[in-house]
């Protein structure tokens, strides 16, 4: 039922402006696939691409192994859940979801009960005669994922469906949007800027910037090896180190920066002056005494309690501000303010970037 | 009311309060009360004024009846009153301006809510509002040039071999329903407008995403949204054509007379204000009921109307 999508090539320009620049990526068949990225950094493009509102400039775009190019939305076996929803107020709920059976000519009781069935599904039974306006923001969620199971689409298309949701109902809506995936098989693209929706949802991300694919990878990779500094800062924090490499050697490198040297991961490629070290705030130590190597002395300038970690701001004395995070396995100590202590991290926990991949590379 | 004191000071809100007052209670209320009043009384020679002749009757609106002439209704011949028929046919075409007038604007403010570019659209606008400069008995002997035998609307149709001889356009009803269509067409296409751009432009998507073909996407989502908007603007073509005194003047031929030319020629040329001030009431009454029973079968409240 499910079909997989493969993005060739695919360009699409808004007059001079190129929206979304030669991204390729094959999403398979039952994936959750999420498009990550900042607003402008063309992921809505590449959906309204797939649904077929915007036709792509160059590239192809096939579904389930087939071209879709000139075929219109009502012809594509996919089905969007829009930001807003975008559903019926003028009907009742249960002509809602079966909208898309009523266009194709099933009669009124087999609409009926598949909305009642659907209704089950998304755990709503019996809201069938209520008006849309009389549903909460959970609900009408259900709906619209309802109202898009319906045509029973090869391809589910969510554009940031939870941003309008309250924080709590967001959380729940993740596992359940999970569950229903999982429970149908349908491939779902999800459309998010939120990285930890699309950490947590999916089986592969793909994080957008300037239209340009940065990287396509499972959530573990994404956070753990990012491709290049975007990657790195967009999802997660870092503490970020300017300098210059020298002495690359079985993907290590030594970098000497303003705060002192540090030997870290290097991608392949980078060298020379002004280049960045990423390493993640839970992935620094503070200790009484210096580490052998990566370390840093400095004076503790900000504590924060957090519950299950404590962020720690520390300032070395060139001048950086290195923000830590030490797991609160119930025996940490809280730094006091004040307090001269060193930071240090793990050379394999740290990596040597190349900026992101730019509009012209 | 306080808002109004604390904006304007007291004397500012006295004055503006009388003028509204006055307008609607000396200027509109009243005329309309005095000639309620005077349509039950007859028709009286000056002395006769308050004498014993002078009673309340429905007199005035039985005249409406008399003097039989055959009608055809729906393919049945009747025998009515000629003033009858004149007003069955003066609700029957503003009906049919109303329904001309919708087909026309459906189409158009769709085409400017939905598909033109925003960019554009104050110049279509002044494309449409230009015309309403021109007075309207102007307009209206434009169309009478237009529509004349040897006119240019003929001589295009025959130029460009859609008819092969002039078709006689200043005939029956049909210049008085052109002009009515021209005249208050921008009544229906300014609400119409009005009820399609506060429309979700998602919502149609997500009917074409859903595999609805383009007429049911209008049919079902796109046309109930408007029917406000087609409400308010039926309601105001049918009272002003129904109500037209000026077009039907100008360009109705002698075998399409409108009601209002009736009660024109009771109150003008009889003199007798009782008689047309009845015939008035009578067309105000029918077209309200009109509307009324309309807002029934469409399903639409009032309120939504007022929006």
């Amino acid at each position: 039922m499910s079909a997989g999508i493969d993005l060739d090539n695919v360009v699409c320009d808004f007059g001079s402006f190129r929206a979304v620049d030669h991204v390729n990526v094959s999403i398979q068949p039952g994936e959750f696939f999420s498009f990550l990225g900042p607003s402008g950094c063309g992921k809505t493009t590449i959906l309204r691409m797939i649904s077929g509102f915007i036709e792509p400039t160059q590239g192809v775009i096939r579904i389930g192994g087939k071209d879709m190019r000139g075929q219109r939305p009502n012809q594509r076996p996919t089905a969007l859940i829009f930001q807003n929803l975008a559903l019926f107020p003028l009907m009742p709920v249960w002509e809602n979801i079966s909208f898309g059976l009523e266009v194709r000519g099933v009669d009124k009781a087999k609409r009926r009960a598949r909305a009642e069935e659907l209704l089950a599904l998304v755990d709503l039974p019996g809201a069938g005669d209520k008006m849309i306006s009389q549903l909460s923001g959970g609900q009408k969620q259900r709906v619209a994922i309802a109202r898009a199971l319906a045509v029973e689409p090869s391809v589910m298309l969510l554009d940031e469906p939870l941003s309008a949701l309250d924080l709590k109902l967001r959380q729940n809506m993740r596992a359940e949007l999970r569950a229903i995936q999982k429970r149908t098989g349908v491939t779902f693209v999800f459309i998010t800027h939120d990285q930890g929706e699309a950490l947590a949802m999916s089986d592969r991300v793909g994080v957008m910037s300037q239209g340009k694919l940065q990287q396509g990878a499972n959530p573990r990779d994404i956070y753990n090896n990012p491709v290049n500094g975007f990657v790195a800062s967009f999802v997660g924090e870092n503490n970020v180190l300017t300098g210059g490499v020298s002495a690359p050697a079985a993907g290590f490198a030594t970098m000497d920066t303003p705060h002192g040297r540090f030997r870290a991961r290097i991608a392949d490629g980078v060298s020379g002056t002004g280049v960045k070290l990423y390493v993640r705030p839970e992935h620094t130590a503070i200790s009484d005494t210096a580490a052998p190597e990566n370390s840093v002395p400095v004076t503790i300038s900000e504590v924060a309690f957090e519950g299950n970690f404590i962020a720690v701001h520390a300032v070395s004395d060139s001048g950086m501000t290195f923000l830590s995070e030490i797991r609160n396995d119930g025996a940490a100590t809280v730094p006091a303010i004040g307090s001269k202590l060193h930071v240090s991290f793990d050379p394999a926990r740290a990596a040597i970037l190349p900026d992101a991949a730019s509009a012209k590379g | 009311m306080q808002e109004m004191m604390k904006r304007y000071g007291g004397a500012l809100t006295a004055i503006i309060l009388l003028l509204t007052t006055f307008w609607i209670l000396v200027l509109l209320i009243l005329p309309n009360l005095t000639m309620f009043e005077s349509s039950f009384r007859p028709y009286l020679p000056v002395l006769d004024i308050g004498g014993p002749k002078d009673t309340y009757s429905l007199g005035n609106y039985m005249n409406i009846f008399g003097g039989e002439v055959p009608m055809s209704i729906f393919g049945i011949d009747v025998m009515v009153s000629a003033r009858v028929k004149i007003f069955i046919l003066t609700v029957f075409y503003s009906i049919v301006v109303t329904v001309i007038a919708f087909l026309l604007a459906y189409p158009l403010s769709f085409y400017l809510a939905k598909v033109v570019s925003p960019k554009s659209l104050p110049t279509l606008f002044l494309l449409l509002f230009v015309p309403l400069w021109v007075s309207e008995v102007l307009r209206s002997f434009a169309w009478y040039v237009i529509l004349t035998l040897k006119g240019p609307l003929n001589g295009i149709l025959m130029q460009i071999g859609l008819i092969e001889r002039e078709i006689r356009w200043i005939e029956g009803y049909s210049p008085v329903v052109i002009t009515l269509v021209y005249a208050y067409v921008l009544f229906m296409l300014f609400p119409l407008f009005n009820a399609m751009q506060s429309l979700d432009s998602n919502q149609i998507e997500a009917a074409e995403d859903l595999g609805s073909p383009w007429w049911r996407t209008h049919w079902r989502i796109i046309l109930p949204h408007a029917k406000p908007g087609i409400a308010s603007g039926a309601v105001m073509v049918f009272m002003l054509s129904a109500g037209s005194l000026l077009v039907p003047a100008i360009i109705g031929s002698t075998s399409g007379n409108w009601f209002t030319q009736t009660i024109q020629g009771v109150m003008l040329e009889e003199q007798n204000w009782n008689g047309g001030a009845a015939f008035a009431f009578l067309l105000l009454i029918v077209c309200t009921l009109i509307v009324v029973l309309a807002m029934r079968v469409f399903r639409v409240k009032l309120s939504d109307i007022a929006k």
